[in-house]
């Protein structure tokens, strides 16, 4: 029984590491709160919250605070067990995707290596795929279990957008996996590590990819699940409380967590372009560093989301599907063939 | 029709080029300006901490003046309440008595003095009505407070700090705003 005898240090790593990235993308997705506040301030010739904490840099503490001592409101004629299980599946399919991602190169400690990569699972992308599918239902079921008709077309919407949207990203992600010929998110750091990033190759790509990484995340201009001014508050009208919380907060993880994907997929993930960093530190040193280089990556793609949320307005519900089925799919398609052929070609 | 204005621009209604159907072009132009905003100069004050300079002529929270030795101007004429238009100033007379000379410059003074900051609209009018100097407009505003009752001003919440007492205080209330000469 060679298959079931478990290396009890190895459990304790990957659960410390397991914690560790949690906890990491819960704190950060509360101060990507604070900094979309902040820079839409900034955006807007505004100065954001300031007044909790230096530089306001408790608000994003206050609010949670301020969601757990809100008053917990179950509508009447919701199925309430559907009702709480919508934003606990949002939440949960937020968390998961975090598994297979490379965070960053090897440390060593105590005469261990260890990756830090919770599991290199060697179809992660296809992992990543799938969980962020099943992100949709959490807004379905809660939209649905909340009996409200603004709820519900804010669901139907989210469904349909989410549907038509991850068709032309996977398209686009099959072009991608061509030309690196894995599925492992750790081999293809790897290899981006070796010879150029990712976007080098696909361009076009990448740029559906973005687009469709906006339109799953529920993010401006495909914010329609939510679009305040003609839902309400679309699919979360009916939530309060922390269960409002989990739905608004598994968005801000889900734009971390595809912002991690996007720096991972086409720059290069833990990568310091222009230097070989292996050769002038030890080990550990690197693997530091290159957390950092992703941290900083992550950022500047969070930033771009924000970004784009602050300047341009949202899509009409028509505009989106002709460019989800009209556009971005023959496009996803025609980079699929030309890829195809120029690894073909020059093959 | 004839127009009102110059301004009439014609909406443009043509189909879209290709270039504009890209909508790329122009959402990265979109980006260039909202990102040229970072770099702007923020007009908001932060507030409690820094506060707008205000003009000599502003008209603010109402105080009561005092003379140099500390006593009281206001005769309780009536003069201030009659110009207000808003109906804001409400008060008592009463008459000095014997060893009260320290505390009330003439025979007369106010035993009640009240104005409802909710009323009052900050005209003017009871500074240029008064003959006495004894009312004017300081450089603060009126705080914001939870009820209505507490928006009635007495005289406590009115009257200059005492100029020997409290010498600071007063140089304070009388803020740096042109003093008003008196003709007599």
């Amino acid at each position: 029984m060679m298959l079931l005898s478990v290396d009890i240090s190895m459990v304790l790593e990957k659960l410390l590491l397991i914690v560790v990235v949690i906890s990491a993308s819960l704190v950060i997705a509360m101060y990507t709160t604070f900094a979309e506040r902040k820079v839409a301030a900034i955006l807007q010739d505004r100065r954001g919250p300031n007044r909790a904490g230096p530089f306001g840099l408790l608000q994003p503490l206050a609010d949670g605070l301020k969601l757990f001592f809100k008053e917990e409101i179950i509508p009447a004629f919701s199925s309430k067990f559907l009702f709480i299980l919508g934003p606990a599946l949002a939440m949960l399919t937020a968390m998961m995707t975090s598994a297979v991602i490379p965070w960053g190169g090897t440390i060593e400690l105590f005469g261990r290596k260890i990756d830090l990569q919770i599991a290199d699972v060697n179809i992660g992308v296809l992992y990543v795929f799938g969980v962020v599918s099943l992100g949709v239902y959490g807004i379905m079921i809660g939209s649905w279990a909340s009996n409200n008709k603004f709820s519900l077309l804010g669901g139907l919407r989210a469904a349909s957008q989410i549907i038509s949207y991850e068709l032309a990203m996977g398209i686009s992600m099959i072009a991608l996996l061509m030309v690196t010929g894995t599925l492992s998110l750790k081999e293809m750091v790897d290899l981006q590590q070796a010879s150029y990033w990712n976007i080098v190759y696909q361009p076009l790509g990448f740029l559906i990819f973005l687009i469709c990484a906006f339109a799953e995340c529920n993010r401006t201009p495909f914010d329609l699940p939510e679009a305040e001014n003609e839902l309400i508050g679309g699919y979360h009208t009916e939530y309060s409380s922390m269960k409002l919380g989990f739905f608004l907060f598994s968005e801000y993880i889900n734009m971390f967590i595809s912002s991690v994907i996007m720096s991972t997929l086409y720059f290069g993930g833990y990568d310091i372009p222009f230097i070989n960093e292996a050769a002038m530190f030890s080990p550990n040193v690197v693997a530091i560093i290159g957390i950092a280089a992703l941290m900083a990556k992550t950022s500047f793609f969070i930033f771009v989301f924000m970004w784009v949320r602050w300047t341009i307005p949202r899509f009409r519900y028509d505009q989106l599907m002709y460019l989800g089925w009209r556009i971005l799919i023959p496009l996803a398609l025609f980079n699929m063939l030309a890829t195809g052929g120029a690894v073909l070609y020059f093959k | 029709m004839q127009p009102l204005t110059n301004k009439i621009k014609q909406v443009d209604r043509k189909p879209m080029t290709f270039m504009e159907k890209l909508y790329l072009p122009a959402i990265f132009k979109g980006m260039t300006i909202t990102f040229s905003h970072i770099f702007k100069k923020k007009p908001t004050i932060n507030y409690p901490e820094k506060q707008r300079p205000f003009s000599p002529v502003f008209r603010g929270l109402q105080i009561l003046n005092r003379d140099e030795e500390g006593r009281e101007n206001c005769t309780a004429c009536g003069l201030c309440a009659v110009a207000c238009p808003a109906e804001a100033i409400t008060m008592e007379a009463a008459e000095r008595q014997q060893g009260e000379e320290h505390l009330y410059k003439e025979e007369k003074y106010a035993a009640k003095y009240e104005i409802n900051m909710l009323r009052c609209i900050f005209c003017g009018l009871c500074e240029e009505a008064c003959p006495k100097d004894a009312i004017y407009l300081s450089e603060t505003f009126t705080p914001a407070d939870y009820q209505r009752k507490q928006f009635i001003y007495s005289k406590d919440d009115l009257l200059i700090p005492h100029p020997k007492e409290n010498p600071d205080a007063y140089q304070k209330a009388l803020g740096n705003r042109p003093q008003k000469v008196s003709e007599n």
